[in-house]
């Protein structure tokens, strides 16, 4: 019974702040609904029996959303003070989601000790005996083999895409060469100056 | 394990020479340019010869994630000669700017189009698709300081996306009420009865694959990515991606959604349908003869669509030969292309430049009329034969309506092939004059397209026809 009412919050709040994300104005808002959404959709996987991709999405995508924040923070001309001017006024909306997040940690919580939801047919049975993580690992390294190789395929296409597109040799970048570093002799590096008094160093 | 590696020797061949040339790469920089050529058309070939000494062979490997069988070989073929040949036609074009990771990028593609087409489960037709699509997406950007060339990246990337994300949604839905995300599985679950939720998933995946195959009304990136990117990408776009995922969605179609037909099937003639007719009129108002070709392409694929809407085997046959021939036509236009320059070096993509081609350079405006009247479908050339086979299966498939509409459409689309040879032989000659000459190598390429377009391609009909039965037999 409590997995099907926590089910329904989750899955009201998560597709009302992907809603939001879209709706609202500011990009800093946008943002933070969003995490908002990355949260109701954990809370769906803690439900399916799924607790490390829960823990997977949160870690994940909510440090990803974080650095996210931060380049439209930098690339986006945002007076923080008017963001601020507001805060008494807004003090309720923003008890409100604290409430719900707690409210829903409450549910969370309590659905997950009362086991995972029931779901349709599966074609394939999970095993009872393991965990999340074990089953993901046995899958990921017999089963999709090739799947979990091609992955890497796609992520070195991504890494000669990135350096493809975005490095250029630019005129007066001094590169570190380290031969020329080792190379290097105390004799070229330093000398020994008899220096006068009363007169400036020349280097 | 060692028995299922055996069948991937293609991909690994691949995954390995695409690695080594690039850690060549990084050692000895951009200017050993035809080495990395070189080791990438070594590859290429090997990957070919790997796929030969295996035809034949029916299997699944991987835990059913990978099929190897006679479709996807047959594919792979078409695939990697037309990569290696799009990697022979780049240094001239690119010139200084030619760098090791373009034939790198084109031999990742090709390991992911391979993929692509030996997928037996929805992941790794998402994988490979990523895989090509990423690959792509870096290749038509790949001159990043030219303004159009980055513009087509771009829009290809962010419509790329959104095409990604409706499939993954199809395929979400389709493995949520199916319960699995294997074709044969899949089609054991829909061969029962076709849930709403299911018939929602096949609506999106095919969406999903349209847009990958350009057809309407998910083609609108076809023209400008064309037209941006440079045009030995170009002429990639348009040859290999399009038989990589026009076998994909045969494959899926009838593979994982062959019990589901009659819900697939109008959608597949729709689409047909409005390929062909908005590939016709869409390409009349055109200046740019790689805008043209996009929309020749776009016109193409709705040809091929008729095939599939047939749902039977000689439908499937009738694609696997026209995606011969319209590869070689397809080529053949872009080697044209690309030979297009003035005596400054500047390229020339209008169509008014043309005027004069034909006395100018008269083999080149020969061997141009040759690819279009072969794209146009007029009889005595060879495009007309698959043509052919397409309708032919679609009648015995009793789409006679879609035959018929398919017909009158493709006389409406030989006027526009037909203006640009009216262009480069009787109009007066324009104040471009087009003096690029090809290599040697380009020049032969050019000749033997040409030629077996014109006579040589029909000896070649039993070969064809064996070989197509022979590949479009294992998916039903």
């Amino acid at each position: 019974m409590i997995q099907i009412f926590a089910f329904y919050i989750f899955a009201t709040v998560c597709i009302a702040s992907a809603a939001m994300v879209i709706f609202s104005r500011n990009p800093v808002h946008s943002v933070m609904w969003l995490i908002l959404a990355f949260f109701n959709a954990a809370g769906l996987m803690l439900l399916c029996g799924a607790e490390f991709i829960a823990m997977l999405l949160i870690i994940v995508y909510v440090g990803a959303v974080a650095v996210l924040f931060l380049f439209v923070v930098m690339m986006l001309d945002i007076d923080f003070a008017e963001l601020r001017a507001g805060f008494v006024r807004y003090l309720p909306l923003g008890a409100l989601v604290a409430i719900i997040l707690v409210a829903e940690l409450v549910f969370a919580l309590g659905a997950w000790n009362a086991g995972a939801i029931d779901m349709a047919a599966r074609a394939a049975p999970i095993a009872t005996d393991m965990t999340n993580i074990e089953q993901i690992g046995a899958q990921i390294f017999t089963r999709y083999v090739f799947l979990f190789e091609a992955s890497g395929m796609i992520l070195l296409v991504a890494m000669i895409g990135a350096i493809v597109l975005t490095n250029r040799q630019r005129a007066g970048v001094r590169r570190q060469v380290i031969a020329d570093q080792v190379r290097r002799r105390p004799e070229e590096a330093t000398r020994l100056v008899d220096q006068p008094v009363g007169q400036g160093v020349e280097l | 394990m060692i028995a299922d590696l055996n069948l991937i020797w293609p991909e690994i061949i691949l995954a390995v020479g695409a690695m080594v040339t690039l850690m060549i790469g990084v050692y000895l920089g951009d200017r050993r340019v035809a080495l990395y050529q070189i080791s990438t058309m070594v590859t290429l070939a090997a990957a070919i010869a790997a796929v030969a000494t295996i035809f034949g062979t029916e299997a699944t490997a991987f835990s059913g994630t990978v099929a190897v069988d006679n479709f996807g070989n047959f594919a792979k073929i078409l695939i990697y000669a037309a990569s290696l040949v799009c990697i022979v036609i780049a240094p001239r074009f690119f010139e200084k700017g030619m760098k090791a990771e373009y034939p790198v990028l084109v031999v990742l593609a090709a390991l992911g189009m391979g993929i692509m087409v030996s997928s037996r489960d929805m992941m790794t037709l998402y994988i490979g698709l990523e895989l090509n699509s990423l690959a792509a997406y870096v290749l038509a950007s790949f001159m990043r300081n030219d303004d159009r060339s980055s513009e087509a990246g771009l829009k290809y990337f962010v419509l790329g996306a959104l095409a990604s994300g409706m499939l993954l949604y199809g395929i979400s839905l389709l493995y949520g009420f199916s319960g699995s995300t294997q074709f044969n599985e899949i089609a054991a679950a829909l061969a029962s009865d076709v849930s709403r939720g299911e018939l929602f998933g096949l609506i999106f995946v095919l969406a999903g694959l349209a847009f990958k195959i350009s057809a309407v009304p998910f083609h609108m990136w076809t023209p400008d990515v064309y037209e941006g990117a440079p045009t030995p990408v170009t002429a990639f776009f348009a040859s290999a991606p399009k038989v990589a995922a026009m076998a994909l969605m045969t494959r899926v179609a009838i593979d994982a959604m062959g019990p589901a037909l009659g819900a697939w099937q109008q959608i597949v003639i729709f689409l047909a349908l409005a390929s062909i007719i908005l590939g016709a009129v869409g390409a009349i108002g055109q200046k740019n003869i790689k805008r043209l070709l996009a929309y020749s392409s776009i016109n193409n694929v709705g040809f091929m669509l008729i095939g599939l809407a047939a749902g039977t085997q000689a439908g499937v046959e009738a694609i696997l030969t026209y995606l011969v021939v319209y590869l070689v036509t397809t080529l053949g236009a872009f080697l044209v292309v690309l030979q297009l320059t003035d005596k400054d070096g500047n390229r020339v993509e209008s169509i008014p430049a043309l005027a004069g081609l034909s006395s100018s350079r008269p083999g080149l405006a020969a061997a141009m009329a040759v690819f279009l009247f072969s794209l146009a479908g007029i009889p005595p050339l060879f495009g007309f034969w698959p043509k052919y086979l397409v309708f032919e299966a679609a009648v015995a498939a009793d789409l006679v309506p879609l035959a018929v509409a398919g017909i009158v459409a493709s006389v409406i689309g030989a006027y526009y092939y037909i203006a640009v040879i009216k262009t480069m032989y009787f109009d007066d000659k324009s104040d471009v004059q087009i003096t690029g000459q090809g290599t040697l190598i380009d020049n032969a390429m050019l000749a033997a397209s040409a030629v077996w377009l014109c006579v040589i391609g029909y000896l070649f009909i039993p070969v064809l026809g064996t070989v197509s039965t022979s590949a479009a037999s294992v998916l039903f």
